[in-house]
């Protein structure tokens, strides 16, 4: 593990959520297409508590280490591509952990839903859903809700965090009937194990109908050299990226248990 | 205007066609709009190639090996190029369905003096021929080349501009090209009808004063009747007789092909678009199929029997060519679906017909397939073009809305992006202006950074080892009123000599008299123009100087702004380049022929040459480093995605650059959505948001960057790995290397 990381008990409450709220943003995407349904306008945070060894942007884990921008600039930039993006899709809050900056989030949610009434996405792994009300809620679509691991030991080998928060956002959510789509980065020799995939196949599938999709992802070595520049030690060097194959059974583990899976 | 004779045949080649006047006055629009049935559907009638369609094709592979592996096959070296210079030649004579090829075999290329005989000798040489003695002799001795009269009469400064390559890619040695011929009129009026109505065109100017205007006029019309006696010569050589007007969909496929043959066998232009062809012979496939004459996999077969013919197209080139226009392209351009006038669609089944050949054939660069994109196209096509895409990467899309309310909806797109109603106007092709390199010499005082030459006169250098924003805007100024100057006057000489020594005779004659002309300029490297002026302004750039005193390199202080992130600090400035230099070309005093000048923001694959030619440059980008290709940001600026590159490319205005606004965007499978229904409708819903924001065209790239590079290592198995470069597409194993890198250093969108 790489370094310890303490969870603060309110994060909503060191983000005010007025004109003056800053967030701190790693960068954005204009055309995202692959972060929720259509092309999306993506606001990637910066800020992470988890060290997933496999990540690929852990450039985006250091909160300050991205640029202020105030709730008025973040609209603003999605501003132009309103109209286009009420057509092709809409935003999605992704990061780093997005929940991580809680307060200036669900502020951004609520002015976009206001102001442009785009889909909005919220691609989490959920973690820190406790500290929120409810209502924090309401303005989102969809979530993108990111479990790692079905089994416990390894989730906190793999991530450096627990499991069971992520488990329990993701029952709070269909109580709250919003909708979601189960994401899994599928890693060999980490998450690929059949009966770690049929567990978590069995975990989704008790969900419920509130998940409408699951998106099995393909571990890739894109992110290698960020671990590099920014001096990590990368165990995951070695790792192959997995083939279609691969892919495909652990998509049919999914499928069989009647979830629709990309 | 005299009726058309319509002539005695025993079949009514006009059966059951409608509408009235197009009958009477030469007016192909007039048959379109009064037989076109649009096609609201899906692409599920479509049918795969026939045994014979694939043989044919399979054919055709080894030679095209062999090409690939030669550079040119063969060439017809003793032979100048005419209309019916060459015996008839086929690719398999028995199991053809439309024939015709520019000489008497396939991919044998042909040699046109006219254009210039330096290019055919160097040409030859850089393959492996021998120069014919005979040739050589008559076009040094007893004819002169459009080439020849050009450097006749060339100023010293145009001659410098063209040497430090502030102006380059100039059709000075060779065919200027860009010229569509109306080659549906063939088939629906035969070659008499025309002749006769090129006549009535020359008999109208026997009581005009006789200028030197006229004279010209009436000489060319002359010349224009004689080049459609040769047509019909040509074609009876194969055993038509298109005097007459094509009676059935198989003889109007091929008697607009050979009307389009006859141009490729005579005019080396650099870009020998087809024009739009396709809904119109649409109208007679449905007729034959109504009748019962006609399957879906007959008519299909016949378009693909044409696309194989205008794959083989072809012309004898030099290496320096080939590193500027690089992978042999030809720009058979065909502009497919639209809007018509009256709010109904253009798109046809043969709009489909013509995209489906890219899977019946597979994917190649030519014909150079262009979508006529409207954010009212029915949404069967829009599918279907976005997954024909995403699987082959061969088509790219201009906006119809935009060009609509400027061109009609009977326009055709030559070359890359220039639109020109067909028939009906014509442009001088007049290359690009180095727009990274004037900065520099605005900086330098018209000295070449490289050379050490003074190339542009009367300009004072900036001395100060800060560069002031309002300062280089003021030099800048000066120089691009020198380069639009010069520019302009060499234009003048080129087109002045092309018509006096090059004449496109079939092609006019396949125009009506009296048309529109544009002087189609052009500027490249408006990216690096564009960041070079944000990081004086927004940054602070330091000047190093040589030991001549010449600014050779830049020290940037701070971040600035670059195009192609929608931020309108950046932006605004490339605006401001597009309307500034269109502003300095119109301020020119005379244009040849009374033309109207343009301008285009297209590099085509000369951005790797521009930028080899130009030093370090203020944005940061080093000494030769390559330009980005026509409107594109530089590599790697464009940080936003996608949608944000594409919004700072559509702010360009298209009413000062008519001539068109290129942007090559790259993407890969797994950017563009997880399943591949997702992916075109992600496709298509970009493509209308570009259109909606008033882009102008988009070439639309589809693959990985492994795939790439292992076409580098093993370009044997890649013979039809096809991308497109701005403007048209290219087999990617046929690139230089340099310009294979160009490709891959692109930014490729790991989002859309």
């Amino acid at each position: 593990m790489l370094d310890a990381v303490t969870i603060p008990e309110r994060l909503s409450h060191a983000h005010p959520s007025g004109d003056s709220a800053v967030g701190y943003l790693h960068s954005i995407e204009t055309g995202a297409a692959v972060d929720g349904p259509g092309v999306r306008f993506a606001f990637f945070f910066s800020g992470c508590l988890w060290r997933c060894l496999y990540c690929h942007n852990p450039d985006t884990w250091k909160l300050h280490g991205g640029r202020p921008v105030t709730l008025h600039e973040a609209v603003a930039q999605v501003t132009p591509y309103a109209a286009f993006l009420r057509m092709a899709g809409g935003v999605t809050f992704s990061g780093g952990e997005p929940l991580l900056q809680a307060g200036f989030v669900g502020a951004l949610a609520r002015r976009l839903k206001q102001h442009h009434h785009l889909h909005l996405a919220l691609d989490t792994q959920g973690f820190l859903h406790a500290a929120l009300e409810d209502a924090w809620f309401d303005p989102i679509d969809l979530v993108l809700l990111d479990i790692k691991h079905a089994d416990p030991a390894r989730h906190l080998e793999l991530t450096g965090q627990p499991l069971q928060p992520t488990l329990d956002c993701a029952h709070r959510l269909a109580r709250l009937g919003m909708p979601m789509w189960i994401r899994h980065v599928l890693v060999p020799g980490w998450t690929d194990d059949p009966g770690d995939l049929a567990r978590l196949a069995d975990i989704v599938a008790a969900v419920g109908p509130m998940v409408e999709r699951v998106e099995v992802l393909p571990f890739h070595q894109m992110g290698a050299s960020k671990w590099a520049a920014l001096g990590h030690p990368y165990r995951l060097a070695d790792t192959p990226t997995p083939t279609q194959e691969q892919v495909a059974a652990a998509r049919a583990i999914f499928a069989q248990r009647g979830l629709v899976v990309t | 205007m005299n009726a058309i004779t319509r002539p005695l045949i025993a079949s009514d080649p006009w059966r059951g066609f409608g509408g009235a006047g197009w009958q009477d006055a030469i007016d192909v629009r007039g048959f379109i709009q009064a037989n076109h049935v649009p096609y609201l559907g899906d692409a599920a009638f479509l049918a795969g190639p026939t045994p014979r369609t694939t043989a044919l094709w399979d054919g055709l592979k080894p030679l095209l090996a062999e090409e690939r592996r030669r550079g040119v096959l063969d060439v017809s070296t003793s032979t100048p190029a005419s209309i019916t210079a060459h015996a008839p030649g086929y690719i398999d004579r028995d199991h053809e369905i439309i024939v015709g090829l520019q000489t008497d075999a396939p991919l044998k290329r042909a040699i046109m003096p006219n254009g210039g005989l330096r290019m055919v000798e160097a040409g030859l040489q850089a393959y492996g021929f021998t120069p014919d003695k005979l040739v050589t002799e008559i076009w040094t001795k007893y004819r002169k080349s459009h080439n020849q009269g050009v450097f006749d009469v060339y100023s010293p400064e145009i001659s410098a501009a063209r040497k430090s390559a502030i102006i380059t890619g100039l059709p000075d040695a060779y065919g200027r090209g860009r010229i569509i011929g109306d080659y549906r009129r063939v088939a629906l009026y035969g070659t008499v009808a025309l002749r006769q109505d090129k006549q009535r065109e020359f008999h109208e100017l026997d009581n005009a004063v006789f200028t030197d205007d006229v004279l010209r006029l009436r000489e060319e019309l002359s010349e224009q009747y004689r080049a459609l006696d040769e047509l019909r010569q040509m074609a009876a050589s194969y055993g038509f007789d298109i005097s007459v007007p094509a009676t059935n969909a198989r003889e109007a496929v091929q008697w607009t092909y050979f009307a389009y043959l006859a141009a490729v066998k005579e005019q080396n232009g650099a870009a020998m678009s087809i024009g739009r062809i396709s809904t119109f012979l649409d109208i007679y496939i449905r007729r034959d199929m109504t009748a019962g004459t006609l399957t879906e996999a007959a008519a299909q077969e016949l378009i693909d029997d044409l696309v194989i013919k205008l794959r083989l197209v072809r012309f004898l080139r030099t290496p320096e060519y080939d590193e500027l226009f690089s992978g042999d392209p030809t720009w058979v351009t065909e502009c497919i679906g639209g809007m018509g006038e009256d709010g109904r669609t253009l798109v046809s089944h043969t709009s489909f017909r013509f995209l489906q050949t890219l899977y019946n054939l597979g994917p190649a660069p030519e014909p150079n397939l262009t979508v006529l994109w409207s954010t009212h196209l029915p949404a069967g096509f829009k599918a279907f073009a976005a997954k024909v895409s995403i699987d082959t990467s061969a088509i790219q899309y201009e906006s119809d809305d935009r060009m609509r309310p400027f061109w009609g909806d009977d326009y055709g797109i030559a070359c890359c992006v220039s639109a020109m109603r067909i028939g009906k106007q014509m442009q001088f092709f007049g290359a690009r202006a180095n727009l990274g390199k004037a900065l520099l010499y605005a900086i330098n005082g018209g000295v070449d950074e490289k050379s050490g030459q003074l190339v542009a006169e009367g300009l004072s250098p900036i001395t100060t080892e800060l560069l002031d924003y309002d300062v280089v805007v003021e030099r800048l100024d000066h120089m691009l009123d020198w380069l639009a100057r010069t520019y302009v006057k060499a234009l003048n000489c080129i087109h002045y000599m092309h018509d006096k020594y090059a004449y496109e005779r079939i092609e006019m004659a396949l125009h009506d008299r009296d048309i529109l002309r544009t002087m189609a300029c052009g500027i490249a490297g408006l990216a690096v123009a564009a960041d070079s002026l944000s990081a004086i302004r927004y940054g602070r750039v330091h000047v190093i100087r040589d030991d001549r005193g010449l600014a050779t390199d830049f020290r940037i202080e701070g971040d600035y702004p670059a195009y192609g992130n929608n931020d309108d600090r950046a932006d605004d400035i490339a605006v401001w380049l597009v309307q500034t230099f269109m502003a300095k070309v119109k301020a020119q005093p005379y244009f040849y022929r009374g033309s109207v000048p343009t301008q285009s923001v297209l590099t085509i694959t000369s951005n790797v040459v521009y930028g080899k030619k130009t030093g370090n440059t203020p944005d940061g980008r080093r000494d030769g480093e390559p330009f980005s290709p026509g409107a594109n940001p530089m590599n790697g600026r464009d940080v936003k995605g996608f949608v944000a590159a594409g919004a700072s490319v559509a702010k360009l205005p298209y009413e000062c650059a008519l001539d068109g606004i290129s942007w090559t965007a790259s993407a890969t499978p797994g950017a563009l959505g997880h399943t591949a229904d997702e992916r075109v409708q992600n496709l298509a819903n970009c493509l209308d948001g570009f259109a909606g924001a008033g882009g102008f065209h988009v070439n639309v790239n589809v693959f990985n960057r492994e795939t790439l590079l292992d076409a580098m290592e093993h370009p044997e198995l890649y013979p039809q790995l096809t991308v497109r470069v701005s403007g048209y597409a290219v087999n990617f194993v046929k690139l230089t290397r340099e310009q294979q890198l160009d490709v891959l250093s692109r930014t490729f969108h790991a989002s859309v």
